[in-house]
């Protein structure tokens, strides 16, 4: 527990009532989405960076561990408090602050949802294209800690294609900016592409200027089964050696497909073994041939059914199949190890191929999902932690399925961080002097280690 | 006697939260407290806590699990399912039993499960209104200032009806021979407070020719008990509904209540096979005219000239995909209404049965989202499917000084059955 000096301080920083050291409070903001919880010693809500900067002052001279967070809905632990402290919740700077229609820019705090922005910016007619599955409820602060993704990334890219510039409040509790709201800029060390998905570890984001787009004027949704799941992934490759990007490239294995099976409101034949979801946007009168495009590419690849949406109710029908897996997973086993691995798009069918290999060898259902067209598969290890043996399965599938992952020249996670779920696995990924380059930056900064301690990588 | 289960009975349903927070895209109440401890991710979170004895039951856990307006988003929304709503009910009956009812939730359920006693109470609450209830300047006219020192002394709420509705009418009222047989479950507002409605249920059940039946041993449908934490008084008011609602074979049974209609068809199922089987005859009023066939019958009214703008309010309770469009349809059948659309129509009113008892200014908030629906909608009337939701709104219209009226989807049926039985 803190002293009550010095949560006497935080009061005198931020005022009392946004001061909790209450247990409830330290229940309630101990967990995000790893439903892995260690209780803060004290929730602190500041109102701005001046605030957020005392507060690291004055934890970098007390040695307190500060914990930044927003919607708490990662899935990697990114704001878990594992060593106590400070929960520092950013979710009171939750103003748009401008939306620059002449110079396509919106600026913004972090406690933004990232979904009240779309929504601002689309009524002005313009686009804020990273979609997480989470987006109505986390934090543009959260997704820019994590460098978060999303369905239509497969066109439009990631959260860190998005971010010009920033406030940050650096962990010695300096105010700073980086980049700004030109579309250029090379002066100095590009800061802002090192904070994007620094998990919180090197600064407290406390503004983002982003970039926006011109909101496309239309959209096409296909959904197309196949016969095998080799045909859809082979299909993934082929659409994009064809010189197609579509919007999304959404996938779906036999195993997600039986889960959904009876609540999706469509009709799944039994010979389909994968579906992927298809979706092109822009200006209405290339969808057509765009889409007959895309339907020609996968056409000798073993084609069971093929639906075409022609109105947002029957486009929003086929996305409702998408979204009903993730929840309806539970019918296969009740707890999953959810992974969200990368690789080169040519190499999807043999990472299938590896999985399910892998899989079978080892008696457990894993589930695969997600985002094939940039070859972001989210990996659904399927086990009953009730029944002996199956968590240490768990544990080798994870091995090695990154062992595959990174032997085809993949990532092991392409939006999800590290946090401490994947700290363990690092090693594996990165070389020791990489490693090495990375905790230097990390301890110059912070030389007190009080910034998101504990996440990234496993303690020395 | 029947029994809700306990907290301990729902382990497996808390561990099914997997704290993924899109909880936190729906909850009203959370949208304006910002707290994680009021949303369903929170609650449950310590609702596990109690339960492994990390945290006490003191007056800060009783404020939050207070802080639910029973509307169901949570669970609706849920990619799990898991059962929030029941789940604060079992704590708030937990609650009640380490540390008593509050005294309100005591007020609430004694007078609830004593018809007597209920209708002793409004019928000297109508003799002395004049006395303790001061009436609102602007607005309606009719609304009345609430004294009690539970209840906000701003608050306006309707008046007590002189003469309640169930002892206006005979227990049957024959319709066609071959027609079915309707059990006609009134629920408290209606039968003290807004007897009307009841009226108008009748008109539009005779139109079909049914035979109505309004037993006079039903009571309070138990919603209110259950969310005050009181699971015996609940479960014995439910019992006695079944008795009362069960004795005569009806085909039917219906509620012009979307709270009542919450309360009989879902919260109390798990009191045995009885309950259950009742539960499911239960019929929200504007399903069944619509399955009667009554919507065809209100098109086929003569047009008027100029139907006057009317919005609709989504109650919570009946935000089900299959509920939420019947009353919309009714109402844009009718020959007197051109149905407009209002912004947040689904959004919710800020009743939450005692919620607005305890949280007011949380349950102004809400009306505020509500009142400026309401106002851009450019409707004269906001017509919606609930009692509670019809006070609140008027309420919420009251203080934001509109001119709109609120009243019930049946209202307006009957309002244009009765013209058209005119000309």
């Amino acid at each position: 527990m803190l002293e009550k000096r010095l949560i006497n301080i935080l009061r005198d920083i931020v005022g009392k009532e946004y001061v909790s050291t209450e247990q409830a409070d330290r229940i309630c903001y101990s967990y995000d989405a790893t439903q892995k919880q260690f209780y803060p010693d004290v929730i602190v809500r500041p109102a701005d960076a001046a605030q957020i900067s005392l507060i690291l002052k004055m934890a970098n001279s007390e040695k307190i561990p500060v914990y930044p967070r927003g919607a708490g809905s990662g899935f990697t632990g990114g704001s878990v408090p594992v060593k106590g402290g400070i929960a520092l919740v950013l979710t009171r700077l939750n103003r748009i602050l401008r939306i620059d229609q002449d110079n396509l820019v919106a600026e913004v705090e972090p406690g933004v949802v990232t979904a009240t922005l779309q929504k601002a910016v689309e009524e002005v007619g313009l686009f804020y294209p990273p979609d997480p599955a989470s987006l109505k409820f986390s934090t543009l602060g959260g997704n820019v800690a994590e460098c978060a993704g999303g369905p239509r990334c497969v066109k439009y890219g990631v959260t860190k294609d998005y971010v010009l510039g920033m406030e940050v409040v650096t962990p010695l509790g300096d105010i700073i900016r980086t980049g700004g709201e030109t579309m250029k800029g090379v002066v100095g060390y590009d800061l802002t592409k090192l904070m994007v998905g620094c998990e919180g570890t090197l600064g407290v984001i406390t503004r983002i200027i982003l970039k926006l787009l011109p909101k496309p004027e239309a959209k096409k949704t296909m959904l197309v089964m196949f016969d095998s799941i080799d045909g859809a992934a082979q299909a993934v490759s082929s659409i994009i050696r064809g010189k197609i990007i579509p919007t999304t490239l959404e996938f779906m294995d036999a195993t997600a497909l039986a889960c959904v099976r009876e609540n999706a409101g469509l009709d799944i034949p039994e010979n389909a073994r994968a579906v992927l979801i298809i979706e092109v946007d822009g200006e209405r009168e290339l969808l057509e041939r765009q889409a007959a495009r895309i339907l020609e590419i996968a056409a000798p690849l073993g084609i069971v059914h093929t639906q075409i949406a022609t109105s947002d109710e029957e486009s929003e029908k086929i996305w409702k199949v998408r979204r009903s897996v993730s929840p309806s997973l539970r019918k296969v086993n009740p707890d999953k190890y959810n992974e969200d691995i990368c690789v080169p798009r040519s190499k999807l069918p043999e990472m299938i191929r590896a999985i399910e290999a892998i899989s079978s060898r080892l008696e457990i259902p894993i589930v695969n999902f997600g985002h094939a067209g940039d070859g972001n598969i989210h990996v659904n290890i399927m086990v009953n932690r009730s029944i002996e043996g199956h968590e240490e399965k768990a544990e080798t599938a994870i091995r090695d399925i990154f062992a595959k992952t990174l032997e085809l020249g993949g990532t092991m996670s392409g939006e999800h961080g590290v946090g401490t779920s994947k700290a363990p696995y690092i090693p594996m990924e990165l070389d020791a002097a990489t490693v090495a380059y990375m905790k230097t930056i990390k301890r110059a900064l912070d030389p007190n280690n009080i910034l998101n301690p504990g996440k990234i990588f496993l303690e020395d | 006697m029947s029994k809700h289960q306990e907290i301990e009975d729902y382990r497996q349903q808390l561990r099914e939260c997997v704290k993924c927070g899109t909880c936190r895209a729906h909850c009203p109440v959370f949208k304006q407290v910002q707290s994680e401890a009021v949303v369903a991710r929170g609650k449950i979170s310590l609702a596990e806590a109690l339960l492994d004895n990390k945290i006490d039951l003191d007056q800060r856990i009783i404020s939050d699990i207070s802080q639910c307006l029973a509307c169901g988003r949570c669970v609706k929304n849920c990619p799990n399912q898991v059962p929030t709503d029941e789940i604060i009910l079992a704590l708030r009956r937990r609650i009640a039993q380490k540390k008593g009812l509050t005294l309100f939730g005591r007020g609430v359920s004694t007078v609830l499960q004593h018809p007597r006693l209920m209708s002793l109470l409004t019928r000297l609450g109508r003799a002395f209104s004049w006395l303790v209830f001061r009436k609102v300047p602007k607005g309606s006219g009719l609304r009345l200032r609430f004294p009690s020192p539970y209840i906000s002394r701003d608050r306006t709420i309707p008046p007590i009806a002189p003469q309640a509705f169930r002892q206006r009418h005979p227990e049957f009222i024959a319709g066609e021979p071959n027609k079915p047989l309707v059990t006609f479950f009134t629920g408290c507002m209606i039968n003290y407070m807004m007897p009307e409605i009841g009226e108008s249920v009748l008109t539009a059940l005779k139109e079909l020719g049914m035979n109505i039946l309004i037993p006079k041993d039903q009571g309070c449908c138990g919603l209110p008990a259950l969310c005050a934490g009181d699971g015996p008084g609940a479960a014995r008011l439910a019992d006695r509904n079944l008795e009362a609602l069960t004795a005569h074979k009806a085909d039917y049974i219906v509620t012009a209540c979307a709270s009542c209609h919450s309360g009989l068809t879902k919260h109390f199922r798990e009191l045995g096979p009885d309950h259950a089987q009742m539960a499911g005859k239960v019929l929200d009023i504007h399903e069944f005219l619509y399955q009667q066939g009554l919507e065809e019958k209100l098109r086929s009214l003569p047009r008027q000239d100029n139907p006057r703008p009317v919005t609709y309010h989504i109650p919570c309770h009946l935000r089900k995909d299959d509920l939420k469009e019947t009353p919309r349809k009714l109402l844009s059948a009718l020959p007197s209404v051109r149905l407009v659309d209002m912004k947040h129509a689904g959004a919710c009113c800020g009743l939450g049965g005692t919620f607005s008892v305890y949280h007011y200014d949380i349950s102004k908030q809400l009306g505020n989202i509500k009142a400026e629906g309401i106002r851009d909608s450019g409707a004269e009337v906001v017509a919606t499917a609930c009692p509670g939701c019809i006070m609140q709104l008027q309420d919420t219209i009251n203080h934001a000084g509109l001119p709109q009226q609120v009243c019930h989807v049946l209202e307006m049926i009957a309002t244009d059955l009765q013209n058209a039985q005119k000309s």
